[in-house]
């Protein structure tokens, strides 16, 4: 069966849509590194190429994806929650604004 | 010798091309007119045209001097028509070139005008023409080519399918012996370390990070708001969060490879393997940078579909994202969106690009060169005098 997601990392706290994926679905994704099949159910429409969340994200956590931080949470995030702008923001060049 | 061969032409200086313009470059802003000029008159000449040239000064007149000289050396132009308002830097910029071994004609304006400056320089350019028509092309090993990459418009399917690809074409170049270039300091943010990890000397990762830390203190002392930016709109629309998230997707264009050479703007590579060049991420500023160090062929993965050529160096553009690859399919040369459904893996899709890098490298025109995109754009680093 095709993915609906793939994870770039074994320790990545999102995965990447590969198709457009609709709220309250049925989903699975697979690990590039490891092939590990990971499923879960999605909580909001996720847009192909945008991120879904496959752990519970608390608020200022750390947002992982090739296995290294990519930004942090800016309010908690629950599984299947699309990720993006709106509730991550980025560690870096913090006295600019972004 | 490695298996990779393809059709090109050899230069004077045993550097390889996979194109044999007859470039017609103004040294600046006002000499454009004349340059078109000859290229209206002259069939098979191409005019480089530009917005500057004029009262720089200081690091940002030795870039412009680096680029245009850089530009006129690369082995894809065969000859070289130089026209400028005044004789000196016509002479400086046709000598630089002239170094090559490569024919190169010098005009300037001054006490002639554009009208004999033409005349003049279209005899010339018509000479040049015929003789380099002649060439012909032969087998070379991908040893000998030097290929650059650069992503544009990227989405997450490009950290996950078009960048890799290209990641698994710069390692088999480079295995086979060849040179690669990669670049955009400031995308590298979030992923700097892992760079500079790849060096391979100490000397290397100090110049690296010391290249890396003087863009970005620019950007901040410069930049209030890079909202909109950095990640782009586009790059948001494709969803890319942060810049960090950017910079990880960015750097799989390396592959697993370290690093041999950390160059300056526009400067050629003094050896075999992977070099970072300091550039602009801009795209079209990035490609012109590179091309003027010696890019035969650049590799030019996208995911939202960003459209840029540039004039002497074909632009391969691949993509991982389905959506642009049916919406903008007269710019993709090469999809490798199966990779993003497991039903292609990355050595399969990096089958895919290699055998279009040396169809291309052997005459086939991209999709950015039949639909005219020759965006020739000048790094400038600050105002002029």
């Amino acid at each position: 069966m095709k993915p609906q997601f793939l994870v770039h990392d074994e320790h990545d706290s999102v995965g990447v849509a590969v198709v457009d994926i609709k709220a309250g679905e049925k989903i699975s994704g697979s690990c590039l590194e490891t092939s590990k099949v990971i499923s879960l159910e999605s909580k909001d429409p996720v847009p192909l190429g945008h991120k879904v969340a496959l752990k519970d994200i608390k608020e200022g956590d750390d947002v992982v994806k090739y296995g290294v931080v990519i930004g942090k949470a800016k309010q908690a995030i629950k599984a299947g929650q699309h990720v993006h702008v709106h509730n991550v923001k980025s560690n870096r060049w913090q006295n600019v604004k972004i | 010798m490695s298996k990779y061969k393809f059709l090109g032409y050899r230069r004077e200086n045993g550097s390889v091309a996979a194109r044999n313009h007859v470039a017609i470059i103004p040294v600046d802003d006002l000499s454009n007119s004349a340059a078109e000029g000859v290229a209206s008159l002259v069939s098979g000449t191409l005019p480089l045209p530009h917005a500057y040239g004029r009262l720089q000064f200081g690091a940002d007149l030795e870039l412009f001097f680096d680029t245009m000289i850089g530009t006129g050396r690369n082995p894809n132009v065969a000859a070289a028509v130089v026209i400028c308002i005044e004789p000196k830097w016509a002479d400086k910029v046709a000598e630089g070139i002239a170094k090559t071994g490569k024919p190169v004609e010098v005009f300037s304006i001054e006490k002639s005008g554009d009208l004999k400056t033409i005349e003049k320089a279209s005899r010339a350019a018509k000479g040049l023409v015929q003789k380099v028509s002649e060439l012909q092309r032969e087998e070379i090993d991908v040893a000998d080519a030097v290929i650059s990459t650069k992503c544009g418009e990227s989405d997450t399917t490009s950290g996950l399918g078009a960048n890799p690809t290209v990641g698994k074409v710069f390692e088999r170049l480079v295995a086979a012996g060849g040179t690669v270039m990669f670049g955009e300091t400031s995308e590298l943010t979030g992923g700097e370390q892992i760079v500079a990890d790849r060096m391979k000397t100490p000397a290397l990762r100090k110049k690296f990070m010391d290249i890396f830390n003087d863009y970005n203190a620019m950007i901040e002392a410069q930049g209030s708001d890079l909202l909109g930016s950095q990640p782009t709109q586009g790059n948001i629309a494709g969803g890319l969060t942060t810049i960090e998230e950017k910079a990880m997707g960015n750097i799989q264009k390396i592959g697993k490879l370290k690093v041999d050479g950390v160059l300056s703007p526009a400067e050629a590579p003094n050896g075999k393997g992977l070099h970072f060049m300091d550039t602009s991420s801009a795209a079209a500023e990035a490609v012109t940078l590179f091309a003027a160090g010696g890019a035969i062929a650049h590799l030019f993965p996208t995911g939202q579909g960003n459209i840029i050529g540039n004039p002497i160096v074909p632009v391969i553009k691949l993509t991982a994202n389905p959506n642009t690859a049916a919406t903008m399919s007269e710019h993709i040369d090469v999809s490798v969106e199966k990779v993003l459904t497991l039903e292609q893996t990355l050595d399969q899709a990096g089958d895919a690009l290699m055998d279009m890098l040396l169809r291309t490298l052997s005459g086939r025109l991209t999709a950015a060169e039949v639909l005219r995109h020759k965006e020739f754009v000048l790094t400038k680093l600050y105002r002029s005098a």
